[in-house]
Protein backbone atom coordinates (compact mmCIF):
# COMPACT_ATOMS: atom_id res chain seq x y z
CA UNK A 1 0.00 0.00 0.00
CA UNK A 2 1.63 3.19 -1.16
CA UNK A 3 0.29 6.24 0.58
CA UNK A 4 1.65 9.56 -0.67
CA UNK A 5 0.38 13.02 0.29
CA UNK A 6 -2.62 11.52 2.03
CA UNK A 7 -3.82 9.65 -1.05
CA UNK A 8 -3.84 5.88 -1.51
CA UNK A 9 -2.37 5.12 -4.90
CA UNK A 10 -4.16 2.46 -6.95
CA UNK A 11 -2.19 -0.76 -6.55
CA UNK A 12 -2.45 -2.31 -9.97
CA UNK A 13 -1.54 0.74 -12.04
CA UNK A 14 1.83 1.80 -13.33
CA UNK A 15 3.56 4.38 -11.13
CA UNK A 16 3.48 7.04 -13.83
CA UNK A 17 -0.31 6.90 -13.89
CA UNK A 18 -0.83 6.08 -10.24
CA UNK A 19 0.90 9.29 -9.20
CA UNK A 20 -1.61 11.29 -11.20
CA UNK A 21 -4.33 10.34 -8.72
CA UNK A 22 -2.81 12.99 -6.47
CA UNK A 23 -4.36 16.44 -6.91
CA UNK A 24 -1.78 18.69 -8.53
CA UNK A 25 0.23 15.91 -10.21
CA UNK A 26 -0.31 15.48 -13.93
CA UNK A 27 1.57 13.62 -16.64
CA UNK A 28 4.35 16.18 -16.76
CA UNK A 29 5.16 16.44 -13.07
CA UNK A 30 4.75 12.67 -12.61
CA UNK A 31 7.41 12.03 -15.27
CA UNK A 32 9.79 14.57 -13.75
CA UNK A 33 9.36 13.12 -10.26
CA UNK A 34 10.02 9.57 -11.44
CA UNK A 35 13.08 10.72 -13.37
CA UNK A 36 14.62 12.48 -10.39
CA UNK A 37 13.74 9.57 -8.09
CA UNK A 38 15.18 7.15 -10.67
CA UNK A 39 12.11 4.94 -10.56
CA UNK A 40 11.02 3.04 -13.65
CA UNK A 41 7.68 4.57 -14.73
CA UNK A 42 6.51 1.21 -16.12
CA UNK A 43 6.71 -0.37 -12.67
CA UNK A 44 3.46 -1.19 -10.89
CA UNK A 45 2.61 0.76 -7.74
CA UNK A 46 2.39 -2.49 -5.76
CA UNK A 47 5.97 -3.38 -6.76
CA UNK A 48 7.46 -0.18 -5.32
CA UNK A 49 9.97 -0.65 -2.55
CA UNK A 50 9.76 1.35 0.67
CA UNK A 51 12.85 3.36 -0.30
CA UNK A 52 11.37 4.29 -3.64
CA UNK A 53 8.16 5.47 -2.00
CA UNK A 54 10.13 7.49 0.52
CA UNK A 55 12.17 9.03 -2.30
CA UNK A 56 9.05 10.03 -4.26
CA UNK A 57 7.49 11.41 -1.12
CA UNK A 58 10.59 13.48 -0.32
CA UNK A 59 10.73 15.00 -3.79
CA UNK A 60 7.05 15.81 -3.72
CA UNK A 61 7.06 17.54 -0.35
CA UNK A 62 10.14 19.59 -1.18
CA UNK A 63 9.34 20.69 -4.73
CA UNK A 64 5.60 20.62 -5.32
CA UNK A 65 2.42 21.88 -3.78
CA UNK A 66 -0.21 19.15 -3.86
CA UNK A 67 -3.63 18.32 -2.43
CA UNK A 68 -4.77 20.58 0.43
CA UNK A 69 -1.97 23.10 0.17
CA UNK A 70 -2.59 23.59 -3.53
CA UNK A 71 -6.36 23.80 -3.09
CA UNK A 72 -6.03 26.44 -0.39
CA UNK A 73 -3.60 28.43 -2.51
CA UNK A 74 -6.08 28.50 -5.37
CA UNK A 75 -8.85 29.54 -2.98
CA UNK A 76 -6.64 32.33 -1.65
CA UNK A 77 -5.94 33.63 -5.13
CA UNK A 78 -9.64 33.73 -5.89
CA UNK A 79 -10.36 35.39 -2.56
CA UNK A 80 -7.77 38.06 -3.31
CA UNK A 81 -9.51 38.84 -6.60
CA UNK A 82 -12.83 39.12 -4.81
CA UNK A 83 -11.47 41.31 -2.02
CA UNK A 84 -9.93 43.91 -4.30
CA UNK A 85 -13.17 44.11 -6.24
CA UNK A 86 -11.69 43.43 -9.64
CA UNK A 87 -13.80 42.34 -12.57
CA UNK A 88 -12.61 38.77 -12.29
CA UNK A 89 -13.42 38.79 -8.58
CA UNK A 90 -16.94 40.01 -9.25
CA UNK A 91 -17.43 37.24 -11.81
CA UNK A 92 -16.27 34.69 -9.25
CA UNK A 93 -18.68 36.12 -6.70
CA UNK A 94 -21.56 35.74 -9.12
CA UNK A 95 -20.21 32.32 -10.17
CA UNK A 96 -20.11 33.28 -13.81
CA UNK A 97 -17.21 32.69 -16.23
CA UNK A 98 -14.32 35.04 -15.47
CA UNK A 99 -12.45 35.04 -18.75
CA UNK A 100 -14.84 36.76 -21.07
CA UNK A 101 -16.77 33.76 -22.35
CA UNK A 102 -20.29 34.18 -23.61
CA UNK A 103 -23.10 33.61 -21.17
CA UNK A 104 -26.08 33.91 -23.46
CA UNK A 105 -25.79 30.18 -24.01
CA UNK A 106 -23.53 27.54 -22.54
CA UNK A 107 -21.24 28.19 -19.53
CA UNK A 108 -23.34 25.62 -17.67
CA UNK A 109 -20.33 24.45 -15.66
CA UNK A 110 -20.22 27.79 -13.87
CA UNK A 111 -23.91 28.55 -13.80
CA UNK A 112 -25.08 25.12 -12.71
CA UNK A 113 -28.25 23.38 -13.83
CA UNK A 114 -30.70 25.33 -15.95
CA UNK A 115 -33.25 27.29 -13.98
CA UNK A 116 -36.40 27.50 -16.04
CA UNK A 117 -37.99 30.90 -15.81
CA UNK A 118 -41.72 30.45 -15.29
CA UNK A 119 -44.03 32.40 -17.53
CA UNK A 120 -41.42 33.23 -20.09
CA UNK A 121 -43.48 33.85 -23.21
CA UNK A 122 -41.15 32.54 -25.86
CA UNK A 123 -38.55 30.02 -24.79
CA UNK A 124 -37.15 28.68 -28.05
CA UNK A 125 -33.80 27.60 -26.62
CA UNK A 126 -35.21 26.13 -23.45
CA UNK A 127 -35.37 22.33 -23.27
CA UNK B 1 -0.12 36.38 -25.12
CA UNK B 2 1.47 38.55 -22.44
CA UNK B 3 3.25 41.77 -23.14
CA UNK B 4 6.97 41.64 -23.84
CA UNK B 5 8.96 41.98 -20.61
CA UNK B 6 11.46 44.17 -22.40
CA UNK B 7 8.93 46.97 -22.71
CA UNK B 8 7.83 46.86 -19.09
CA UNK B 9 4.25 47.39 -17.98
CA UNK B 10 2.11 49.88 -19.85
CA UNK B 11 1.19 53.00 -17.95
CA UNK B 12 -0.17 56.07 -19.63
CA UNK B 13 2.64 58.65 -19.47
CA UNK B 14 0.31 61.49 -18.55
CA UNK B 15 -1.16 59.49 -15.71
CA UNK B 16 2.26 58.47 -14.43
CA UNK B 17 3.39 62.10 -14.52
CA UNK B 18 0.41 63.19 -12.44
CA UNK B 19 0.95 60.39 -9.92
CA UNK B 20 4.62 61.26 -9.59
CA UNK B 21 3.73 64.90 -9.05
CA UNK B 22 1.37 63.94 -6.23
CA UNK B 23 3.98 61.67 -4.72
CA UNK B 24 6.62 64.39 -4.86
CA UNK B 25 4.41 67.00 -3.26
CA UNK B 26 2.93 64.46 -0.81
CA UNK B 27 -0.60 65.33 -1.82
CA UNK B 28 -3.69 63.16 -2.09
CA UNK B 29 -5.96 64.20 -4.89
CA UNK B 30 -8.41 62.30 -7.05
CA UNK B 31 -7.00 61.94 -10.55
CA UNK B 32 -9.45 61.51 -13.36
CA UNK B 33 -8.36 59.16 -16.09
CA UNK B 34 -9.73 57.48 -19.16
CA UNK B 35 -6.75 55.19 -19.43
CA UNK B 36 -8.32 51.91 -18.34
CA UNK B 37 -5.53 49.91 -19.94
CA UNK B 38 -2.86 51.32 -17.62
CA UNK B 39 -1.24 48.85 -15.26
CA UNK B 40 -1.29 49.78 -11.59
CA UNK B 41 2.29 50.28 -10.44
CA UNK B 42 3.43 50.42 -6.80
CA UNK B 43 3.55 54.24 -7.02
CA UNK B 44 -0.25 54.29 -7.17
CA UNK B 45 -0.81 52.69 -3.77
CA UNK B 46 -2.81 54.92 -1.44
CA UNK B 47 -4.13 57.22 -4.14
CA UNK B 48 -7.65 57.38 -5.44
CA UNK B 49 -8.04 57.30 -9.19
CA UNK B 50 -11.31 58.05 -10.90
CA UNK B 51 -11.50 55.61 -13.80
CA UNK B 52 -13.91 56.24 -16.64
CA UNK B 53 -16.27 53.39 -17.43
CA UNK B 54 -17.69 54.87 -20.62
CA UNK B 55 -20.40 56.69 -18.73
CA UNK B 56 -18.96 58.21 -15.58
CA UNK B 57 -15.88 58.22 -13.40
CA UNK B 58 -15.68 55.45 -10.83
CA UNK B 59 -13.41 56.32 -7.89
CA UNK B 60 -10.99 53.49 -7.15
CA UNK B 61 -8.89 53.49 -4.02
CA UNK B 62 -5.67 51.66 -4.85
CA UNK B 63 -4.43 49.12 -2.32
CA UNK B 64 -1.28 47.06 -2.39
CA UNK B 65 -3.10 43.95 -3.61
CA UNK B 66 -4.16 45.71 -6.79
CA UNK B 67 -0.63 46.25 -8.08
CA UNK B 68 -0.17 44.52 -11.41
CA UNK B 69 -3.81 44.71 -12.40
CA UNK B 70 -5.21 47.18 -14.89
CA UNK B 71 -7.23 50.20 -13.86
CA UNK B 72 -10.17 49.13 -16.00
CA UNK B 73 -10.65 45.95 -13.96
CA UNK B 74 -12.00 48.03 -11.10
CA UNK B 75 -14.46 50.11 -13.05
CA UNK B 76 -17.21 47.86 -14.42
CA UNK B 77 -18.69 48.92 -17.74
CA UNK B 78 -21.93 46.99 -17.53
CA UNK B 79 -24.69 47.18 -14.99
CA UNK B 80 -26.81 44.09 -14.57
CA UNK B 81 -30.24 45.06 -13.37
CA UNK B 82 -31.86 41.63 -13.45
CA UNK B 83 -33.60 39.88 -16.28
CA UNK B 84 -36.57 41.53 -17.95
CA UNK B 85 -39.87 40.41 -16.51
CA UNK B 86 -38.43 38.82 -13.39
CA UNK B 87 -39.71 41.60 -11.18
CA UNK B 88 -43.05 41.99 -12.93
CA UNK B 89 -43.52 38.24 -12.62
CA UNK B 90 -43.28 38.34 -8.87
CA UNK B 91 -45.62 41.32 -8.65
CA UNK B 92 -48.29 39.66 -10.81
CA UNK B 93 -48.09 36.45 -8.81
CA UNK B 94 -48.63 38.34 -5.57
CA UNK B 95 -51.88 39.82 -6.90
Amino acid sequence: MARIAGVDLPKNKKVLYGLQYIYGIGPKIATVILQTAKVDPIKKVSDLTEEEIAEIRAIMTSDYKVEGALRSEIQQNIKRLMDIGSYRGIRHRKSLPARGQRTRTNSRTRKGKRKTVAGKKKAPTKK
Amino acid sequence: MPRSVKKGPFISLKLLKKINQLNDSNQKKIIKTWSRASTISPDFVGHTVAVHNGNKMIPVYITENMVGHKLGEFSPTRIFRGHPGTKAEKASKAK
